[in-house]
């Protein structure tokens, strides 16, 4: 694993795997929203209102896979002290909130007029909104510090304390009787959504994963150079 | 600010959210949980006429009655064992129609029927096109109610 702790090895293999995944991203985001607003059929209940789900569910899947990814990297970062598992946190916290919004908005698009309700204070919906709260906290603590270090530590940390809500949102509309309704893709017997609406959806769902990982390795990227800059800032500081 | 100060207010400011995030959770549980009841609950222990409760249950059939204007409805809430008839005035979500889960909020008469503040329709897991439905249900592969026709939907 330290072989990649090279901030010049890894951007040479960002370098070269960016294009590929921007490009996967593009073409994955394109057919998938395309096949979701215009090919999928309507749903036998929902009608037209199905289509919001296209976004909704991939943004959900994101928003938690984002925050696995940071708590795995803050615990590499704790351990290992790896120096870009911290940079990898603080790339993919603004990335994940920004899931974790889309999710909360479009759910609550979608629960106006087929629910009743805006907002319901609800097992799913609640543990959602926590985990939005947490990824406020994570990037408020980063910065929160003149020393940088002590940030990323303090992150590291609520990171970790903070992946128990991963499972209680996943398990929130089996455990507590939600207006949310329960799992249809990643379910034990098997997917309860018409394969003519499950594949626009992971086509989507593959877009929107190809969309954060292209984001992230420019964001990882510009954290070294901007490391590397101040850097060279203080040796001039040094050198006069 | 010294150093000290701001450490002080980081921990505050954790010790909130927290503690936000803490009682939401708990606000919610509670308000989903303790005022939740059954028709079968509420006709067995009548809660007081003054209390907030949140009655669930599914929308009998044929019960369902528009009044001329278009703005008032009334039906029945059902477990399959009782029933509560319940009056609501506004706008019905999408999802409500005969056979639905629903969630009422509101309170009892005192004749014994069910006065809806707000009226929300559940959803469940299942996704489909309209087409699908109507060829499972002419070869009786269609269930009606909970999860009964998952099986349909894995082919």
């Amino acid at each position: 694993m330290h072989r990649f702790a090279n901030p010049a090895r890894f951007t040479r293999l960002a370098d070269r795997v960016l294009p590929f995944v921007a490009a996967g991203a593009l073409v994955c985001l394109g057919i998938g929203l395309y096949l979701a607003l215009f090919v999928a059929p309507p749903d036998y209940q929902q009608g037209e209102s199905v289509r919001i789900m296209y976004v909704h569910v991939p943004s959900a899947w994101m928003a938690m896979f984002v925050y696995v990814a940071i708590a795995v990297a803050s615990a590499v970062a704790l351990v290992w002290r790896h120096p870009l598992a911290d940079l990898a946190a603080k790339a993919s916290a603004p990335i994940g909130a920004g899931f974790a919004f889309l999710t909360l908005a479009t759910g609550s698009l979608w629960g106006r007029p087929m629910w009743g309700t805006w907002w319901e204070w609800d097992g799913r919906l609640t543990s959602m909104l926590i985990l939005f709260f947490l990824y406020l906290g994570h990037i408020a603590l980063m910065n929160a510090f003149e020393d940088q270090q002590r940030g990323y530590r303090a992150a590291a940390v609520l990171a970790l304390v903070g992946v128990i809500n991963i499972p209680i949102i996943k398990f929130s509309v089996d455990w507590w009787s939600t207006l949310h309704q329960p799992a249809s893709v990643l379910r034990l017997d098997g997917p309860t959504i018409h394969p003519s609406m499950l594949w626009p959806l992971l086509i989507t769902a593959l877009g929107f994963k190809l969309y954060y990982l292209a984001l992230v390795l420019l964001r990882i990227k510009s954290e070294l150079i901007a490391a590397r800059l101040r850097a060279l800032d203080l040796a001039k500081l040094k050198a006069t | 600010m010294t150093r000290k100060h701001r450490r002080l207010y980081i921990l505050v400011a954790a010790l909130l959210v927290f503690g936000g995030a803490a009682a939401l959770v708990l606000a919610a549980l509670d308000e989903n949980l303790d005022h939740f009841r059954s028709p079968s609950q509420l006709i067995a222990e009548p809660p007081p006429l003054d209390r907030g409760i949140r009655l669930g249950g599914l929308v009998e059939e044929g019960t369902v009655q528009r009044s001329e204007d278009g703005l008032s409805v009334v039906f029945r809430v059902t477990d399959l064992s009782e029933s509560v008839a319940v009056a609501y005035t506004g706008i019905l979500p999408d999802l409500f129609r005969e056979g639905q889960g629903v969630v009422t909020t509101g309170n009892l008469q005192s004749d014994g029927t069910f006065a809806a503040r707000e009226v929300l329709a559940k959803h469940d897991e299942n996704y489909m096109p309209r087409e699908v439905v109507d060829a499972l249900k002419a070869s009786g592969q269609w269930h009606d109610g909970e999860g009964g026709h998952s099986e349909g939907m894995t082919q």
